[in-house]
């Protein structure tokens, strides 16, 4: 079966004005949804059309480079939506905010690794928390790769990412990465990072 | 060579740097000079060895194909950043080398070196290579480039749309080249700040023209249709310039 563009989870203008209106339409609509169409044309006829995403990425070294980078875009996009939201932000609680103070000491210093390997990726590219043997780690990868990919150079299951290319940022802040980082904290949803981190378990 | 020499060295330069100043200014007083001369021993100390190049035109002059705003922050924020960090990186540690000296051992650098060294030599070629065309006249290639490229991809339609190819096809950042490989014109593209003048590139060869197809470089204008912005960018390029490195090689 082919894969398809998920709806958002909240409107387009749900995120302001931390991100606008018109990234989101853009970055979901248009280069979401090309990543999908790409996605389903490199793999036409061949046996990758019965897998799952997850079982794509995993094994992703076995496909061409369309694969590579089309379905490294659909995981990693279909994540990225769920784990913003409308009034989120805040401080994540119960399991997982244990496990951040476990791993980082702090939710400031779980934030400032991420906020550095996002400014530190030159080029393209997502920032991640992973669980990685039942430990969180911080670490990026450049492109559309991803933690799951065995060709990654850090290797997890991704519970939080955050995307880093320009297009995710320059509209509203331009060559200003970190402002776009520093803003992502308001509406980062650690209620689905919680559950990510449930099911990575 | 001991401290006090090597201070005396850069203390007699910056007192030669500060006398030629103050001569441009037409000063001939002693202490000014002696001001002067110790302000540019500090400015040598702290920061620039590389500076930002001034683009050869204004930032509206490449309208309506490339905006001002773009124009204005590609080269007063991303540029300055790259020859800001490339300084930072280098640290001292070069004070005769050229960019393109560096760039040919840039596999013994810091990786800052490399992206920030291409990226600033990257950067000042891009803007050498365009001229204005206020009209958005068509701009095909002229003189001996023109000739290379008819002879080398069989016209300069297909030259140009293996071009844009290579522009399109470099997934996430990175430049789409013109380059010559022992005098071979070849097109290629290379990832980030990576170009073909680098000891450690995938195609390696003296650049003769240059396409920035990074998000940065189109997307206030175009956002994610970067076919357009390379269809467009066509209009732009300077092939005197083009000539120019053409004749070098
Ligand atoms: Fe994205
Ligand atoms: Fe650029």
């Amino acid at each position: 079966m082919a894969f398809e563009l998920p709806t958002l989870p909240y409107a387009h203008n749900a995120l302001e004005p931390h991100i606008d209106t018109k990234t989101m339409e853009i970055h979901h609509g248009k280069h979401h949804q090309a990543y999908v169409t790409n996605l389903n044309n490199a793999i036409a006829g061949s046996d990758a059309e019965k897998l799952s995403i997850e079982d794509i990425c995993k094994n992703i070294s076995k496909y061409p480079a369309p694969v590579r980078n089309n379905g490294g875009g659909h995981f990693n996009h279909s994540l990225f939506w769920k784990v913003m939201a409308p009034n989120a932000g805040g401080n994540p609680t119960g399991d997982l905010a244990a496990a951040i103070d476990s791993a980082f000491g702090s939710l400031d210093t779980l934030k400032t690794q991420l906020n550095t390997a996002g400014t530190t990726r030159f080029g393209s590219g997502w920032a991640w928390l992973i669980v990685q043997n039942g430990k969180l780690a911080v670490c990026s990868t450049p492109n559309q790769d991803n933690p799951l990919m065995d060709i990654a150079e850090v290797k997890g299951t991704p519970i939080l990412g955050i995307d880093v290319w320009e297009h995710a940022y320059y509209l509203h802040y331009q060559n200003r990465r970190p402002d776009y980082l520093a803003a992502f904290w308001n509406v980062v949803n650690w209620n689905q990072v919680a559950e990510n981190l449930k099911n990575a378990k | 060579m001991t401290n006090d020499r090597r201070g005396f060295l850069k203390k007699s330069a910056a007192f030669t740097l500060g006398a030629v100043a103050a001569q441009a200014l037409g000063s001939a007083n002693l202490n000014e000079l002696e001001h002067i001369s110790e302000s540019i021993q500090q400015l040598s100390a702290e920061a620039a060895i590389f500076t930002l190049p001034e683009l050869p035109y204004a930032y509206e002059a490449l309208e309506p194909i490339i905006d001002k705003q773009t124009m204005e922050i590609h080269h007063s924020r991303h540029h300055k950043a790259y020859v800001d960090n490339l300084n930072k990186a280098l640290d001292g540690k070069n004070n005769t080398r050229s960019i393109e000296d560096i760039l040919s051992t840039v596999s013994k650098e810091d990786k800052a070196v490399r992206n920030n060294g291409g990226g600033h030599y990257n950067h000042s070629l891009f803007w050498m290579l365009m001229k204005p065309n206020p009209e958005n006249k068509t701009n095909p290639a002229t003189g001996k480039i023109a000739e290379a490229i008819n002879s080398s991809f069989g016209s300069f339609d297909e030259f140009k749309k293996q071009f844009s190819e290579a522009g399109m096809k470099r997934f996430g950042s990175g430049w789409a080249w013109l380059y010559a490989e022992n005098k071979k014109l070849k097109i290629g593209s290379t990832p980030n700040q990576d170009n073909p003048l680098m000891d450690n590139a995938e195609i390696k060869g003296a650049p003769l023209l240059a396409l920035d197809v990074w998000e940065h470089a189109y997307y206030l204008k175009h956002q994610n249709k970067r076919a357009d912005y390379v269809n467009n960018w066509w209009a732009l390029v300077n092939w005197d310039k083009v000539n120019e490195f053409y004749e070098k090689v």
